[in-house]
């Protein structure tokens, strides 16, 4: 019988999930509300960026971001300095790949409910007295509110998902980068079958949770994700 | 008295407007136009809801808008109410949270009606709780209203407010518009297609036509003119008469209306001697006779000198202007029947009048005794 090891996985996962779903809320919102309003020319060209973690087999995307990330590039090597510790096979590495992963889940609802929205309540909320920070807080996210709430969950879950993209920068430090999915496959390859049901479990049932939760929540209005 | 000073020119791909224009910010002032010529832009514009415009506008002395000097005041600092012609409620508050909302962000410094007043002008108590996803179209045009005018505007803007399909009774909500600048001391600027609603509300007329101002002034003169072309609705194309009940006919159900020296028969208002009365006669219920008409079952036929003739080389059609001493009336006649009976500026008439609406309040247009 297993004993739980595996909390130590879970926490990292969950730790790990709820940082870069609360760092997607805040970086996204702003490309997401370009995307629905801007009539650049290159806009298709952004809209493409951001949806590109959804084609990209994670491994590819853990490559260019293991080069990135390593202390001998510019970045990481800035990384490095500025806080002692590196990007790869770090906690802060993880929230920073799984922001880019998990990119399109947060970008992608929260564009297209701005869009359904429209300029037409902002205008109103101007003629009221609403500036745009006033409006954009007490009249957008209100209107959006449905929105945020898919792509947030949509965010977490597929942060709680990954595995490629971990195991190339992260790699498989116990209470450090050790996330349950990269668990499961390590007692599957040391035939711990109990440990790896027990796991596997647990991240069926909370995915199938949340997919109940986004599909209830979204009854009345279909759930867009690419 | 304030003035909004106009000087704009706004390009919308193949769409230019072009206005310059000082509104008296006085009463109502009326944008009126046909679809497309460019209202809702101006209005838009007005609000600081457009960019890309170039020119000037100032309330005052104070400048909304200087393309020149790269000035544009944001919207929600130019201290204008609005009112879309899709009211905008915002859907997630009930109507007393769309209500609160403007009322928290009027400055406070700036006078303006009371929460509770605007309630009570408005009818809103028994709706203050009711989500706004659930009130008539009549409803929420009243919330609309209301709210613009609890952010304390210095003018009210409306664009063309009473033309959703769903108002089926414009009659409810014209006279809470036309009540507006008296009641709350606010000037509003009205945007409509609708010659009926222009009549009845407005004191003065800006007509747009493709994007230009092709007319402007007190509403009176500009309703009547006859050169409005397709700006004005030709069907309901008229003019307005001022008359007074002298008498309640109750064996024929009639209300006899003095105008001046003439005496017109309507079917029966509710209105006492004495009280005034807008009368609306459209052209197209007007004929003319060269002759006193005897014999006939139109009882309205008023004498007068005709003004002005227009005529439409592109149609069967001409319209002329005939003075009644007091007020004017428009005719829509053939252009043989011009020919015919040699009418020209000066000629005498007799104006044989069908059918004479009665703004008093708003009624549907009925057809007088024949």
């Amino acid at each position: 019988m297993a004993a739980w090891p595996d909390l130590g996985a879970l926490w990292i996962t969950l730790r790990l999930a709820g940082v870069t779903t609360a760092l997607l809320l805040v970086v996204g919102t702003p490309i997401a509300w370009w995307l629905a309003f801007s009539r650049a020319r290159w806009r298709p060209l952004a809209e493409a960026v951001v949806a590109l973690p959804l084609v990209l087999p994670p491994t590819v995307l853990g490559f260019y971001l293991l080069l990135l990330f390593n202390p001998d590039a510019p970045l990481g090597h800035l990384w490095l300095d500025l806080t002692g510790d590196t990007l790869t096979f770090s906690f802060a590495g993880l929230v920073a790949a799984s922001m880019l992963y998990s990119l399109p889940f947060m970008v992608q609802p929260l564009q297209a409910a701005f869009a359904t929205m429209g300029r037409a309540p902002l205008d109103a909320g101007a003629t009221l007295g609403a500036g745009p920070l006033d409006a954009f807080f007490t009249i957008a996210v209100p209107m959006a509110a449905r929105g945020y709430l898919t792509a947030a969950v949509l965010s977490f879950a597929h942060t709680v998902g990954e595995f490629g993209v971990v195991l190339m920068i992260g790699g498989n430090i116990p209470g450090r980068t050790r996330v349950m999915s990269i668990a499961i496959y390590e007692h599957v390859e040391t035939i711990d079958y109990a440990a790896a049901h027990l796991s596997s479990a647990m991240l069926l049932a909370f995915s199938f949770a949340v997919l109940v939760l986004v599909y209830a929540v979204n009854r009345r209005q279909a759930l867009r994700v690419v | 008295m304030s003035v909004l000073a106009v000087d704009l020119e706004i390009q919308r791909d193949a769409f230019t407007l072009r206005v310059a224009h000082d509104f008296a910010l006085d009463g109502i002032s009326a944008v009126f136009g046909a679809s497309g010529a460019g209202k809702s832009t101006l209005l838009r514009a007005l609000a600081g809801l457009e960019r890309d415009l170039r020119g000037r506008v100032a309330f005052d002395t104070e400048v909304w808008q200087d393309s020149a000097r790269g000035v544009h005041r944001a919207a929600h600092r130019r201290g204008v109410g609005y009112v879309f012609q899709d009211a905008r409620l915002l859907p997630f508050l009930d109507v007393a949270g769309n209500l609160r909302y403007a009322a928290r962000r009027a400055p406070a410094a700036r006078p303006g009606p009371q929460f509770e007043q605007v309630v009570t002008a408005f009818d809103l108590a028994p709706l203050l709780g009711r989500d706004v996803t659930r009130l008539s179209g009549g409803e929420r045009q009243r919330v609309a209203i209301a709210r613009a005018l609890l952010t304390r505007p210095r003018l009210l803007l409306m664009d063309e407010p009473l033309s959703a399909n769903d108002i089926r009774r414009k009659a409810e909500l014209l006279p809470y518009v036309r009540g507006l600048p008296a009641r709350f001391g606010v000037p509003v600027l009205y945007v409509s297609h609708a010659l009926d609603e222009v009549a009845y509300l407005a004191d003065h007329v800006l007509v747009l036509e493709a994007g230009r101002s092709v007319a402007a002034g007190p509403a009176s003169d500009v309703l009547e003119r006859l050169d409005l072309g397709s700006a004005a609705d030709w069907y309901e194309a008229g003019t307005v008469l001022s008359g007074r009940v002298v008498e309640q006919d109750e064996r024929f159900q009639l209300t006899r209306v003095a105008v001046g020296a003439h005496r017109v028969a309507v079917p029966r208002v509710a209105a006492a001697r004495g009280d005034n009365l807008r009368l609306r006669v459209r052209a197209r219920d007007v004929a003319l006779a060269v002759e006193s008409p005897r014999g006939i079952s139109i009882r309205n036929v008023l004498a007068g000198t005709v003004i002005d003739i227009v005529e439409d080389p592109a149609s069967a059609y001409a319209e002329a202007l005939v003075d009644i001493g007091e007020g004017h009336l428009r005719s829509r006649l053939t252009r043989a029947a011009v020919a015919e009976l040699g009418l020209a500026p000066g000629a005498t008439v007799y104006a044989l009048v069908r059918s004479v609406t009665v703004d008093a309040p708003f009624a549907e247009p009925a057809a007088a005794p024949s």
